[in-house]
């Protein structure tokens, strides 16, 4: 079936959904042939089964019945052994953060499946990063087909990234070295904007750089623990909405729910 | 060797060395790693002279006249491990963060312990072997240790001011040397023959390369972080007993350091430096040139709160740090503000080099700021306030991260509130100011604390407190009358402007929660109300986490973790819920299992494999009672000194003196003790000497339980010098009691049979580094007074066992 051939707008929801994963899995498979040579796909797929077993146990609370299947693809695709210290890259597709020196962290996979989850962006727009660190999570956003535009503050971290964003082929994403607190001016409004750098509150003037509609996320805690995630949504040009859930199903109280 | 010419300047100086370097570790573990590690020494500390009973069977008899060159041989062991054990230890790079994660990070923590207990493990064969050499006069050189020991604990401190840490290291590694030297000439030993190349050994010493003792700062804390960002130094720096202090200048970013600033503020704070304590808890120096329109970020935040219901006119900060709550008293033009902070070198920072960037604040006409406790200040304070406030001195990480859970904090305590409502004018607030987290857990317990004291002054909670939350903070604030309509409307136009939440106000209603910062459900609007009605108790057990409020006898306020529910939370670590556990508490807990494993596989293990006759233990004694009398010794002394430290901060106002006096009056006491068992030892009526004694402990610990706190009531207006007399009288008597009952169970032992005294060591020794963390464990769930109760029922326990060879013990019994 030539489902591509057909005007998108003309396929019933369903169909799309389907036809959607049909392309996925077309787009899976060649990257698959692609990346098997770097001989990691398998753990990688390993990696996202279990990040998707674990959002179904989660979906409730995030109030998502499964991770966008382009996320989990992205997820699949992003050699993250690449992002982590050789000594690590063992341990690169186990759900676990892991230290990547200068006293930084590259995220737990599910965590930033998550994240990237809650963002809800479509191709080709426009999101801004707050903390490249590794580069992984700036990684995993342009895999989705958005335009990447990270800060970080750390010099040589942010030199290290570029050098391994290139020689990755995520040359489109556009990096610098320096301060996040007024974001990146001239290229707002970002559809959406992801902080990863702990700071004793949220920046106004970032906030100030979200499109109506679009959404800000900051994950809260320390280099190998989120506790919470803060998401804040531009209502309007003069409204704002913030929530902050776990990344984790849990009440805290028992009995009775 | 005459026997009645012991090396006791030499014994005494290792012991001083022993108990420096101790407490050295301590300080230099916080500044690296965490508080955790303050337990860990102690038990690490302790399995050194486990592990050294020991060996000391297997050795001392192929020692046996030799004790002089083994022991100068241990002194210098002593001193070259304590620098190079330490040097090791700190690049093991153990993450307590990754316990939860790496197995590898296990075995990292079981290496420090097993590399740093190396120069205690020196040190306690000298010593033993010594109590081994010189049994007949054993409550002496005993004496001597503990006289050492005591003496050790006052110097360090006064050392930990005058030298940054490293430094001290190498005085603790000359202290070895010199005890070295002493023992070698007390011994009879030849100067000639050992000094020079004692001597070349301290030269080896004092050209320890920096490089290997600097202090190596975990990289995830604060203080590393922050200095790698381009542009940051630290451009001052102090070191003492409470801590050390960094300013960290950031030329080309600003700081920005705002606590919970609202989404709606406009501009951003003026330039700042970081003053950071011990790499992390990190408030800000701001710069203030007398323009208070540059402060106005200080009202964007939950902490302004009480300014906005009410003009205060005088104003008491518990913990000014920085000064943020300075400046936004000034901000609001308040007249008179009286502001604690407990570490001088801050106020030191504040008044001299860093006086005109902070625009003079701490030196300023109507702000008065004083070196003292904050609990100590409320006691004796003379005045009342319209406000009183407390900044949350921790930093956002550090409550995120679960780090902070087993510091002790005498602030957060049902019995503090109290006092601070003593000092509250009518209608005046306390504000309590705390980092949010998810699931809800300090603000709630906090809240529940507030009700509890508030209840206990017969006062209506319900009508007396305020609650709001931002995202990254919750203020709580404790009305001394009940609330008015006009506060209620303003503190909802305080919230309305700043999209801050209402969590609770009296009569608040449920759809006025929850609404711009929303959570899953109004946690805090439903947790409010369940902790102020009839099903508090209920919702207390229901609650995943531990709200029950903290206490005088229970100080652990940033520890929330509910026994029964660690299973669940370790599952969920990989669905996104490591937030949910503090490490803290999980450190303590591998800790705790790693002590226990260590301590049975080297210095018990060992013990049982010896198969030679005459070391059986049960040749000459009922295995059991030895077993027992020297276990419940090792577990009951520890507990009642770690308990004791804890119930004396109140009374000497100030957790280094607590430590420093308490350690030492129990010390010097128990070695006075020791000498005086000397008289008895081995005679017929020794076990009727120690049953004595333990009734003494029992009767002196119920009368301290009994009268402490009324006790720290009355002195707290005492000249420190006097309250520290006060501790020293009470402790003496319980130590002079605690010093009898080791040596003379060894004295009964090493007459019989010589070669079980390390036997007795060994098992004392296990007990003592279980009990360390142990002691803390129980205090986090049952408080300080049930650990001391516990002690006592192993001092009646030892009671009951002296050990007494079989014929005797038949006769007696």
């Amino acid at each position: 079936m030539d489902t591509t051939s057909l005007p998108m707008s003309a396929i019933a929801p369903q169909a799309r959904i389907s036809a959607a994963i049909v392309a996925l899995l077309l787009v899976a498979t060649v990257c698959a042939s692609l990346a098997a040579s770097d001989g990691f796909q398998q753990r990688r797929e390993a990696m996202v089964a279990l990040i998707e077993a674990d959002v179904r146990q989660t979906s409730a609370h995030l109030k998502r019945a499964a991770l966008e299947p382009r996320v989990l693809a992205a997820m699949a695709s992003v050699p993250r052994h690449q992002f982590v210290p050789p000594d690590l890259v063992a341990q690169a597709y186990l759900n676990r953060p892991l230290p990547i020196g200068h006293g930084q962290t590259i995220s737990q996979p599910y965590i930033v499946a998550i994240m990237t989850d809650l963002l809800d962006l479509e191709d080709g727009q426009k999101v801004l990063e707050i903390g490249t660190g590794s580069g992984y999570q700036a990684a995993v956003l342009a895999e989705l087909g958005l335009r990447v535009f990270s800060i970080e503050i750390v010099e040589p971290l942010g030199r290290e990234a570029r050098a391994r964003l290139d020689r990755l082929g995520y040359s489109a994403i556009e990096s610098r070295i320096g301060d996040g607190y007024y974001g990146w001016p001239g290229e707002q409004p970002f559809d959406a904007i992801v902080v990863t750098a702990a700071a004793s509150h949220v920046p106004p003037p970032l906030v100030a750089q979200l499109r109506v509609g679009g959404r800000m996320i900051i994950p809260v805690g320390s280099r190998f623990t989120t506790q919470q995630l803060i998401l804040i949504e531009r209502v309007s040009a003069d409204e704002i909405s913030t929530r902050q859930v776990l990344p984790v199903r849990f009440v805290p109280l028992t009995g009775g729910h | 060797m005459k026997p009645d010419s012991q090396p006791r300047f030499g014994i005494a100086l290792i012991s001083a060395a022993v108990l420096a370097y101790e407490v050295l570790l301590v300080a230099l573990f916080s500044l690296t790693q965490w508080h955790h590690f303050a337990y860990m020494v102690v038990s690490i500390a302790l399995l050194g002279f486990g592990i050294s009973g020991s060996l000391l069977v297997f050795a001392a008899p192929r020692l046996a006249g030799r004790f002089r060159e083994f022991a100068l041989s241990q002194a210098v062991a002593f001193a070259f491990g304590s620098i190079i054990a330490f040097a090791l230890a700190q690049r093991l790079a153990f993450n307590p963060e990754e316990l939860l994660w790496d197995a590898g990070h296990w075995l990292r923590l079981g290496g420090v312990m097993l590399l740093l207990c190396l120069p205690f493990l020196f040190a306690a064969n000298l010593i033993g072997l010594a109590l081994i050499e010189y049994r007949q006069r054993l409550a002496r050189v005993y004496a001597a240790d503990l006289l050492g020991a005591g003496l050790g604990a006052v110097a360090i401190l006064g050392l930990m001011q005058l030298l940054p840490p490293a430094r001290v290291l190498l005085v603790v590694a000359m202290l070895g040397l010199g005890a070295a030297a002493s023992l070698w000439i007390e011994c009879g030993g030849r100067a000639r023959r050992a000094l020079p190349a004692l001597a070349v050994a301290a030269f080896a010493v004092y050209l320890t390369p920096a490089s290997w003792i600097e202090p190596v700062i975990s990289p995830y804390k604060e203080l590393s972080q922050t200095l790698r960002v381009t542009g940051t130094r630290v451009i001052a720096e102090r070191f003492g007993p409470l801590g050390q202090l960094s300013v960290v200048d950031s030329s080309l970013l600003p700081l920005r350091h705002a606590p919970g600033l609202s989404l709606n503020a406009r501009g951003e704070p003026p330039p700042q430096l970081g003053l950071f304590t011990n790499a992390a808890a990190m408030t800000a120096i701001t710069q203030y040139r007398g323009d208070r329109s540059t402060l106005a970020y200080l009202d964007e935040m939950t902490a302004a709160l009480p300014y906005h219901l009410q003009r205060p006119r005088s104003v008491l900060i518990l913990g000014a740090g920085g000064g943020a709550d300075l400046l936004r008293a000034i901000y609001h033009g308040v007249q008179q503000v009286d502001a604690i902070e407990l570490n001088p070198d801050v106020v030191e920072l504040l008044r001299g080099p860093f006086a005109e960037f902070s625009g003079g604040i701490y030196n300023r006409e109507g702000i008065n700021v004083q070196v003292a406790d904050a609990r100590g200040f409320l006691k004796t304070a003379a005045r009342r306030y319209d406000l009183i406030e407390v900044p949350p001195l921790d930093s956002f990480s550090g409550a995120a991260g679960g780090v902070i859970g087993l510091n002790e904090n005498y602030l957060y305590t049902v019995e503090a509130i109290g006092e601070a409502l003593e000092r509250l004018e009518t209608n005046g607030y306390l504000a309590l100011t705390r980092w949010l987290q998810l699931p809800p857990r300090d603000g709630l317990k906090l809240f529940a604390t507030a009700v509890e004291a508030l209840e206990a002054r017969g006062e209506d909670a319900a009508r007396r407190l305020f609650m709001v939350r931002g995202l990254q903070t919750s203020t709580l604030l404790i009305k001394n009358g009940p609330a008015t309509a006009d506060e209620i409307e303003r503190l909802r136009a305080f919230c309305r402007q700043r999209a801050f939440d209402l969590a609770y106000y009296p009569g608040m209603a449920a759809d006025e929660a929850n609404r711009y910062n929303r959570l899953d459900a109004a946690y805090f609007y439903t947790a409010t109300h369940a902790l102020l009605g009839e099903q508090r108790e209920a919702f207390m057990e229901r609650y995943k986490f531990d709200l029950r409020p903290a206490s005088d006898d229970r100080p652990f306020h940033s520890n929330f973790v509910k026994w029964r529910e660690l299973g669940d939370l370790l599952a969920l670590r990989q669905r996104g819920g490591a937030g949910l556990l503090e490490t803290g508490y999980l450190t303590l807990l591998a800790t705790l299992a790693l002590a226990l494993l260590l301590g049975l596989l080297l210095i018990l293990l060992p013990l049982a494999l010896d198969r030679r006759p005459a070391t059986g233990v049960a040749a000459d004694f009922a295995a059991v009672r030895v077993l027992a009398y020297f276990g419940a010794l090792g577990l009951g002394f520890l507990m009642i000194e770690i308990a004791f430290v804890q119930k004396f901060i109140l009374l000497l106002q100030h957790p280094v003196y607590a430590a420093a006096v308490v350690l030492a009056s129990f010390l010097l006491a128990a070695g006075a003790g020791s000498a005086c068992a000397q008289r008895f030892s081995g005679q017929r009526h020794a076990r009727r000497v120690v049953v004595l004694a333990v009734l003494g402990i029992l009767l002196l610990c119920g009368l301290y339980l009994l009268i402490l706190d009324a006790l720290t009531g009355a002195a707290g207006g005492w000249p420190l010098a006097a309250r520290c007399m006060l501790a020293a009288v009470l402790i003496a008597p319980l130590g002079f009691c605690m010093g009898m009952p080791f040596p003379l169970g060894l004295a009964a032992i090493s007459v019989g049979a010589p070669r079980l005294t390390p036997w007795a060591w060994g098992i004392n020794g296990c007990a003592s580094v279980v009990s360390a963390v142990l002691a803390t464990l129980l205090a986090i769930h049952f408080g300080f007074s049930r650990v001391i109760l516990v002690a006592l029922g192993c001092y009646a326990l030892a009671a009951v066992c002296f050990p007494l060879p079989p014929v005797a013990a038949r006769r007696q019994l």
